[in-house]
């Protein structure tokens, strides 16, 4: 199943499938190292909801919402679908 | 001399590195420019010394952030003799993305692997020798912390600047190969260095290569063309970058043997994190962190002992009441260093420090020094400038020095802990409203303390109009050398207009807060006016905790200390001089005593200036005296404190010019060190009203600040023009504020004409702005 980042629930994981946005923004989502093929898991929300702390390549990074919805995710079900197939 | 590079992520022990390599030897600078530190020093102990450079923590050469274009350019312009990348072992895959990208220019590398103790904590094992062999350059394993390493590190790094190196790429199995390749013999043909690195920054579309390589432009574009990706369509900066984190994953990362097949691990770090950014406790256990940490530097009551001492009806004994103190004498020499720490309650560290340096060092030497030159049997101008001018002036500004660094060790130990990535991580959403992030939050509040630190610690900020913005808005976060204004002056009304009966603390309370609410509409206006700009992103690393280093904390303090220590002696030691000569001379260039103030020039400028301050409440109708308060507020542009002590010296003056509003009032009184008793006499001699009173403080608390902090600003906002208009800023919105308090205050139905002018500013704004985004979408379409 599709859906962006900012929708996942805690502790969900999934893999990078696409990343929008504008240029900027979406350089420095590349060089954090959400690329596609990354795989992601939303460790928790600030306390006031907004930003969102993410595992990616083995370390904590913080985006915000608006900065998650750029970041289209394949989730953990069928990944792990994905995998057995090869 | 040969120079080598130091280039790595932030939080990768570059620093760390840096000062065991370098030790007594650092120097911190600025790069041209721009406000983003940068070290050298010298590394000693190879075959020659060797100069080290530690270029900013980044993680891209992209061409968006000024650090990132500041290592690209260094390495490229300035070519250093070697680049020593430091990577990260416990976080190799982005850490050896920037490595990917230091490989395509043409200078000697060597990597250090750091962390690598950490690695093998966790039972993980990396094979170096593996890492090399793939990579071409060498690696070393060093620990920077523990300096393990570092000789062979530099060893190598020696070797490798005696060979030529070209410069490689990982991008050769992607699809894009050929056209760098191309782009590549395009460039070396018109002799441009570096060619492989240019010609990977052109195809990625990198805003300065297509500036510079203009004619080579249309090969990417002719090849973008007929390149179609099936997920990037022809969005080659997306394919580059994908490009070398597939390389990693699929090369460099193999090397890293892990223990645990979880992707996931839950470290103690994260252990860690889980209580401090906690949902419920995140926010309080911040706020208990903040309140300690103004507890420990300020206050005079540490953990509160005095005051649970008298809720129990036990108060402690004052040194008077133990017979220490006599006649506000302490007995003997031992009593005096008592008195630094305990006086009717035990005094927090940071107190103890201060009244260490204050009453015991820089006091006591001080003093000394105006001993002799009082005893020399100089000239009395002469004594005057060197005693009261340039020593006091002095002695004033190094009195600062306790708090700011006091101050600056804990925000340090924020910072290097990690706990700073995380409050701003907990704050960012409230901030975001202002236009502002959540880091921008400990500068404000560190205003509460001492201006100085908090401006230098905007350095966290990476969008330059966020700092503009929070560097201008910090002085309204009053300081602790504004409170005695707040004091006595709310005592002072108090005690007269009220006979005594209600609270001087919830005068002085108002005006804090009225200082955060100027201090947020100022950004909310600027944001929406001169410092228009997208909210800064928040892709934020939040790195793992770790216990911070001392030595490492140690260079900071010293680093701050050097600095404030050079603009003391400096900018703030000539200011003092001419204030001084100022307030000591007449028209008549004939020296003045403290007593005739009120002929000197200081008192004659602001005479003319006095008209000006009549909408506020304390210029003209203040009649004959009136100049007083325009001479206090005048007098705290070089430090809040002068004017409480500018309150006592006119208090003087005006018993002394026997004024007959002043007639019956006790010279006595003025001893009174609060100011309150200067302030009753200065409203007897000019009738000031309560309005104008408060209108007096207010535009105290959000006017120009001292010498010090707009010496802070000047070099902290860089620009010249910026900094021009952040003093015009400073004086309009005291201006506004004094003047709207004055007004409603003295007619109350005035407040209806400031909040029309508010209304009309607001939609002028908002139009202003919607007729812009109109104004560009006609010319696009």
């Amino acid at each position: 199943m599709q859906k962006t980042l900012d929708k996942f629930a805690i502790g969900e994981r999934g893999v990078v499938k696409a990343v929008a946005g504008e240029g900027k923004i979406k350089r420095r989502l590349f060089d954090m190292g959400i690329t596609p093929g990354a795989e992601i898991m939303l460790r928790k929300r600030a306390p006031l909801g907004d930003p969102l702390e993410i595992t990616v390549r083995g370390y904590e990074l913080s985006l915000r919402i608006t900065e998650a919805q750029c970041v289209t995710m394949n989730t953990a079900d069928e990944t792990t679908a994905g995998e057995a197939k090869q | 001399m040969k120079r080598f590079a130091l280039a790595g992520n932030p939080n990768c022990g570059k620093t760390t590195l840096f000062n065991s390599l370098t030790g007594a030897t650092a120097h911190v600078g600025n790069w041209p420019g721009v406000t983003v530190d940068k070290r050298d020093g010298v590394y000693k102990k190879c075959a020659e010394p060797v100069a080290i450079v530690d270029l900013p923590g980044i993680y891209s050469l992209s061409p968006y952030t000024p650090e990132e274009v500041i290592a690209r350019n260094y390495i490229l312009d300035e070519k250093p003799d070697c680049v020593i990348n430091i990577v990260d072992a416990t976080n190799l895959e982005r850490n050896l993305y920037l490595t990917t990208q230091i490989l395509e220019m043409d200078v000697p590398m060597v990597i250090a692997l750091n962390m690598m103790d950490a690695v093998e904590r966790q039972g993980d094992k990396i094979d170096s020798k593996e890492l090399e062999r793939r990579l071409g350059v060498p690696v070393v394993k060093i620990s920077a912390l523990k300096e393990q390493g570092l000789a062979e590190l530099m060893d190598k790094a020696f070797n490798e600047s005696q060979k030529e190196r070209r410069g490689t790429t990982v991008l050769k199995d992607t699809a894009l190969a050929h056209l760098i390749g191309d782009l590549r013999i395009a460039l070396s043909g018109q002799n441009v260095g570096n060619p492989l690195f240019h010609a990977i920054k052109l195809v990625e579309g990198d805003e300065i290569e297509v500036a510079m390589h203009k004619e080579t432009l249309p090969m990417v574009e002719e090849f973008k063309k007929t390149f179609e990706d099936e997920i990037f369509g022809n969005d080659f900066e997306a394919l580059v970058a994908d490009g070398r984190y597939k390389y990693i994953s699929k090369n460099f990362a193999p090397v890293l043997t892990r223990k645990s097949a979880e992707k996931f691990r839950t470290t103690r770090s994260d252990r860690a994190d889980r209580v401090l950014t906690n949902r419920w406790a995140g926010i309080p256990i911040f706020l208990v962190v903040l309140f300690a940490i103004f507890h420990l530097t300020f206050s005079e009551d540490f953990l509160f002992i005095s005051t649970f001492a008298n809720w129990a009806n036990s108060p402690l004994p004052t040194l008077e009441d133990l017979g220490l103190v006599v006649a506000g004498e302490p007995i003997n020499y031992g009593v005096r260093w008592l008195a630094t720490i305990y006086d009717g309650a035990i005094f927090a560290p940071g107190v103890i420090v201060n009244n260490v340096w204050n009453d015991m060092i820089v006091g006591e030497l001080f003093g000394w020094i105006q001993g002799l030159i009082e005893g020399s049997g100089m000239a009395a101008w002469a004594v005057g400038l060197l005693n009261n001018g340039v020593i006091e002036g002095l002695g004033a500004v190094l009195s600062f020095l306790p708090p700011i660094l006091t101050l600056f060790l804990f925000f340090s130990i924020l910072e290097d802990s990690g706990y700073m990535a995380r409050i701003a991580f907990i704050l960012d959403r409230m901030f975001r409203r202002f236009g502002l992030s959540g880091r921008s939050f400990l500068p404000m509040i560190m205003g509460f303390g001492c201006s100085v630190p908090a401006m230098i610690n905007t350095r966290t900020l990476a969008d330059e109009k966020e700092r503009t913005a929070t560097v201008r808005v910090i002085p309204f976060f009053s300081c602790g050398a504004k409170l005695p204004i707040l004091t006595a002056v709310a005592g002072a009304i108090i005690l007269h207009f009220a006979n005594g009966n209600g609270s001087a603390d919830l005068i002085t309370y108002s005006m804090y807060i009225l200082g955060i609410v100027v201090a947020i509409v100022s950004v909310l206006l600027m944001r929406a006016t001169t410092l228009k700009g997208e909210t800064p992103p928040f892709i934020m690393e939040l790195p793992a905790y770790h216990a911070p280093q001392f030595k490492n904390l140690m260079a900071h303090l010293w680093d701050k200390t050097k600095h404030f220590i050079k603009k003391a002696f400096t900018i703030i030691l000539a200011s003092t001089i001419v204030i001084w000569f100022l307030t000591h001379f007449g028209f008549d260039w004939r020296y003045l005593g403290d007593e005739e103030i009120n002929d000197s020039i200081l008192a004659g400028v602001c005479k003319l200036l006095q008209p000006l301050f009549t909408p506020l409440g304390f210029g003209s109708q203040l009649g004959e005296y009136g100049w007083v308060f325009v001479v206090a507020a005048v007098a705290g542009l070089i430090a809040k404190e002068n004017v409480i002590s500018t309150f006592a010296t006119l208090g003087a003056c005006l018993i002394a010019a026997n004024i007959p509003a002043l007639s019956g009032f006790d010279p006595a009184l003025l001893e009174d060190e609060s100011g309150i008793q200067s302030v009753l006499a200065m409203i007897y001699a000019t009738g000031i009203t309560v309005p104008g009173l408060i209108s007096f403080i207010a535009f105290n608390m959000t006017t120009i600040p001292c010498f010090a902090a707009v010496g802070t600003a000047k070099s902290e906002l860089g620009d010249k023009k910026r900094f021009k208009w952040t003093l015009v800023f400073w004086l309009a919105a005291s201006y506004i504020v004094g003047a709207a308090i004055y007004t409603i205050g003295s007619w109350w139905w005035t407040l209806f004409i400031w909040l029309a002018v508010v209304a009309a500013v607001t939609c002028l704004i908002v139009f202003y702005n919607k007729g812009k985004i109109k104004i560009k979408f006609t010319k696009r379409s």
